[in-house]
């Protein structure tokens, strides 16, 4: 197998040990996998969160996630680039997003797993939405996420 | 036409999905998103505070853009808040 980009959008989870094994075997040169798996959690403000309901914007989303890995692939050296993304119901604990970069040298695959990470964070159009004991909230953007993404350029 | 539609918060509380307009209001060329954005206020409260500018994002035919973007005949305009993936 030879290196690869893949992107998936998907309303099902996703096996991490395949995802990485799949990485392991698409080149024998890079000596570096890093992986980023991103969780649903329990921990916002006063109320109790069940779950999680992701949207998207379809014809936009798997632009967006390729333009990003273009531009990951531009600044560093990279073998093969991995994003899965789930949209719609999701429980407390839930995989939502698992990133995947090898490259030859560790330093590199860290770097743009975290690049790649905090530019899907404020441009890849997904929307978050809470499902609390207190109805249902839309989660607002935070801002440190925005600093973070432009620290990169 | 233009193809206009409408994610997250936005959405609900406009209680709009997708909308098409005609590029020509009033005799006049609806030639930039922020003319667009503003017709657009003008459709009651919640339009006017939920797609202000800073508060919702555009996008043209998929690509994140700014308010001084032209747009043409048979686009698609997006109008949504800031993303919260990952």
């Amino acid at each position: 197998m030879s290196q690869f980009t893949q992107i998936s959008v998907q309303t099902q989870d996703f096996d991490f040990a395949y995802q990485y094994q799949k990485l392991r075997d698409s080149n024998n040169r890079d000596g570096a996998l890093v992986t980023f798996v991103g969780l649903v959690r329990d921990m916002n403000l006063q109320q109790s969160v069940s779950g999680l309901f992701l949207e998207h914007y379809p014809a936009m989303t798997e632009k967006v996630l390729n333009d990003i890995v273009e531009t990951a692939r531009a600044k560093w050296h990279l073998g093969s680039v991995s994003i899965i993304h789930r949209v719609g119901q999701l429980k407390v604990s839930d995989q939502i997003v698992f990133v995947g970069v090898t490259s030859q040298h560790r330093q590199s695959a860290y770097h743009a797993n975290e690049f790649i990470m905090d530019y899907l964070k404020t441009k890849a159009p997904f929307w978050k939405k809470e499902t609390t004991t207190q109805g249902d909230k839309w989660i607002a953007a935070k801002i440190s996420d925005m600093q973070k993404s432009n620290d990169w350029s | 036409m233009l193809k206009i539609l409408f994610f997250g918060q936005l959405k609900e509380v406009i209680k709009t999905e997708c909308l098409e307009i005609d590029i020509i209001q009033n005799g006049k060329q609806l030639n930039t998103v922020a003319k667009l954005r503003s017709l657009l206020q003008e459709k009651g409260e919640a339009w006017n505070e939920y797609l202000a500018y800073g508060k919702a994002l555009v996008a043209v035919n998929q690509e994140l853009t700014s308010d001084d973007t032209v747009i043409n005949d048979a686009d698609e305009i997006a109008f949504f808040p800031p993303v919260t993936g990952g």
